[in-house]
């Protein structure tokens, strides 16, 4: 352990999006994937500034404050509306039952550690090995997707998966001012992607809950 | 190395002293937590007194184990206190002992009073073993790998030398340990028989786990147990305090830092005590079948830790 103390925190925070990763493969109420969620994009944006200040690389604040506003603020805040308003906060059906998945989920953090140990040893940052932790958490979330039903929790799914994407960038690559673009990108793409499940989860719980659900949204 | 011995005995006669004092404390703040009036912080001390003044009430059927056991138990617990350094690092009777077969103690005392509770015959006793069993062999496992992982960080499963490491080396922030104290907390939980994994105050046939197994305890028994799971609360704080939060334990030899050690410690127990109860209040108890589950992901969390530790820490 030779590493300066802003980058050992770096480190924790890795550590930190991994637990929360876990967290969100082990969790039953899409409210609480939700609060996740938002703490996983937290601790995004508090390790890309600390990256940030600690390497002088200044675009990386911009991405930071990004992740901060839509992933901390506006898209849990969003989401915390659908499901008060489609009344979707029960037990979340998975394909598989919890303890299997989180064993899965074992296998597939080992499996990154190992495929990323000789491409970190390529990079040339100081992040560099982060980047199984970055990958673990992107396989994780692919996880998570493959193994829910309910279509806001492969939303979730897809945005942990790019929180994932983004950890990985800054890890790998923080010199590219590509990564700003990037992420802005992807975000803009998530956005769209959340507005279209939005009208499909509309359309699936009229389905299921007919006229009852109706009279409840006119009342409002 | 008499002064070695003298503060090994003032350390072990600390921890069976302060431990009902801990249990108050956590009673205490988890009134609060519920709104009620708390009850005082030197309550758990008049019930010992009380149970200690009575006669003792034993089934006939009741072999010799049933009686023996409150001793064994109590003594295993007090020889897991001598063994966690808490006030002063690196005592003579430590080497005797490193972090597995202290794993062992503790299971050597749930044997016993498994034994106890199925040697009656009750219903409720073997219930309660059964539960027992069920619950603490998914949680020792999830203990080792907590303890390995602080092992791995200092090179050794001896208690003093991961003291030593983690405290008075340089300072470094070890990702690892972070999920080592959240698979560190769910173990302590099942194994103290606390929310979200038993209920300690509850007699609920359906839900009871630990209480189930001592129903048929009355007096001196029962005072011996319900010290013996006060000191294990103790000794379950002090093995976090030593793995996570060690700052403040006095290294070998310095006397000088004793005082301020002993206010560390007093300061730490006090602060987990309240984190406890905070966390019981803000968890449900868990049905008895999510219970594998739940320590299940202690256990894989402390196996993350390790993993996590030959990515970062290496």
């Amino acid at each position: 352990m030779s590493l300066s103390y802003p980058l050992q925190v770096v480190n924790l925070l890795a550590a930190l999006l991994l637990l929360i990763s876990f967290a969100m493969l082990s969790q039953r109420r899409v409210v609480g994937l939700i609060t996740l969620f938002a703490w996983q994009g937290a601790a995004l944006a508090a390790s890309t500034a600390i990256i940030a200040w600690s390497t002088g690389q200044h675009h990386l604040y911009y991405s930071a404050a990004l992740t901060l506003i839509l992933k901390v603020i506006a898209m849990p805040w969003f989401f915390y509306r659908i499901v008060r308003q489609l009344d979707v906060n029960r037990e979340v059906e998975s394909m598989l039952n919890i303890p299997t998945t989180m064993l899965i989920g074992i296998v597939l953090v080992i499996f990154s550690f190992n495929l990323a140990l000789p491409i970190s040893q390529m990079a040339g940052t100081v992040m560099r090995s982060t980047l199984g932790i970055a990958m673990a958490c992107v396989l994780l979330a692919f996880l998570m997707m493959i193994t829910r039903r309910k279509a806001i929790t492969q939303v979730i799914g897809f945005l942990a998966m790019e929180n994932g994407l983004f950890f990985a960038a800054t890890s790998a690559t923080y010199g590219m001012p590509l990564v700003v673009e990037l992420g802005v990108a992807l975000d803009v793409l998530v956005g769209v992607f959340v507005l279209g499940i939005f009208f499909f989860q509309i359309r699936e719980s009229f389905e299921s809950l007919d006229l009852k659900h109706m009279e409840k949204l006119r009342e409002k | 190395m008499s002064t070695g011995i003298l503060l090994q005995i003032a350390q072990t006669l600390i921890a069976i002293l302060l431990a009902p004092l801990l249990m108050g404390w956590v009673n205490q703040c988890r009134a609060w937590l519920q709104g009620r009036s708390a009850p005082p912080l030197t309550q758990p001390y008049r019930t010992l007194k009380k149970l200690f003044h009575k006669d003792a009430v034993i089934a006939h059927r009741a072999s010799p184990l049933f009686r023996f056991a409150p001793y064994m138990i109590f003594s295993c617990m007090v020889l897991a206190a001598g063994l966690v350094p808490t006030v002063a690092n690196d005592l003579p009777f430590s080497p005797a002992a490193d972090v597995i077969a202290l794993v062992g103690v503790f299971a050597l005392a749930r044997v016993f009073l498994a034994l106890a509770a199925m040697d009656i015959g009750t219903a409720f006793g073997s219930l309660g073993a059964r539960r027992e069993m069920l619950v603490s062999f998914l949680a020792e496992p999830a203990l080792l790998m907590v303890l390995f992982t602080a092992s791995f960080i200092s090179q050794s499963t001896e208690l003093p030398v991961i003291v030593d490491t983690l405290a008075h080396r340089e300072f470094a922030i070890y990702p690892s340990l972070a999920f080592a104290a959240v698979a560190f907390w769910m173990v302590s939980t099942a194994e103290n028989a606390r929310i979200p994994v038993d209920n300690p105050t509850t007699h609920l046939e359906l839900t009871m786990i630990h209480e189930a197994m001592i129903l048929e305890y009355s007096a001196r028994h029962l005072a011996l147990i319900e010290w013996a799971v006060a000191l294990k609360l103790y000794v379950y704080s002090a093995l976090g305090i030593a793995l996570f939060v060690p700052w403040g334990i006095a290294p070998q030899g310095d006397l000088a830092a004793l005082p301020l050690a002993i206010l560390a410690l007093l300061a730490k127990l006090a602060a987990g005590g309240a984190a406890l109860s905070l966390l019981e209040a803000v968890f449900a108890k868990l049905r008895l079948f999510r219970a594998p589950e739940f320590l299940g992901t202690a256990f894989l969390l402390g196996v993350l830790g390790m993993l996590i530790h030959f990515l970062l820490e290496v």
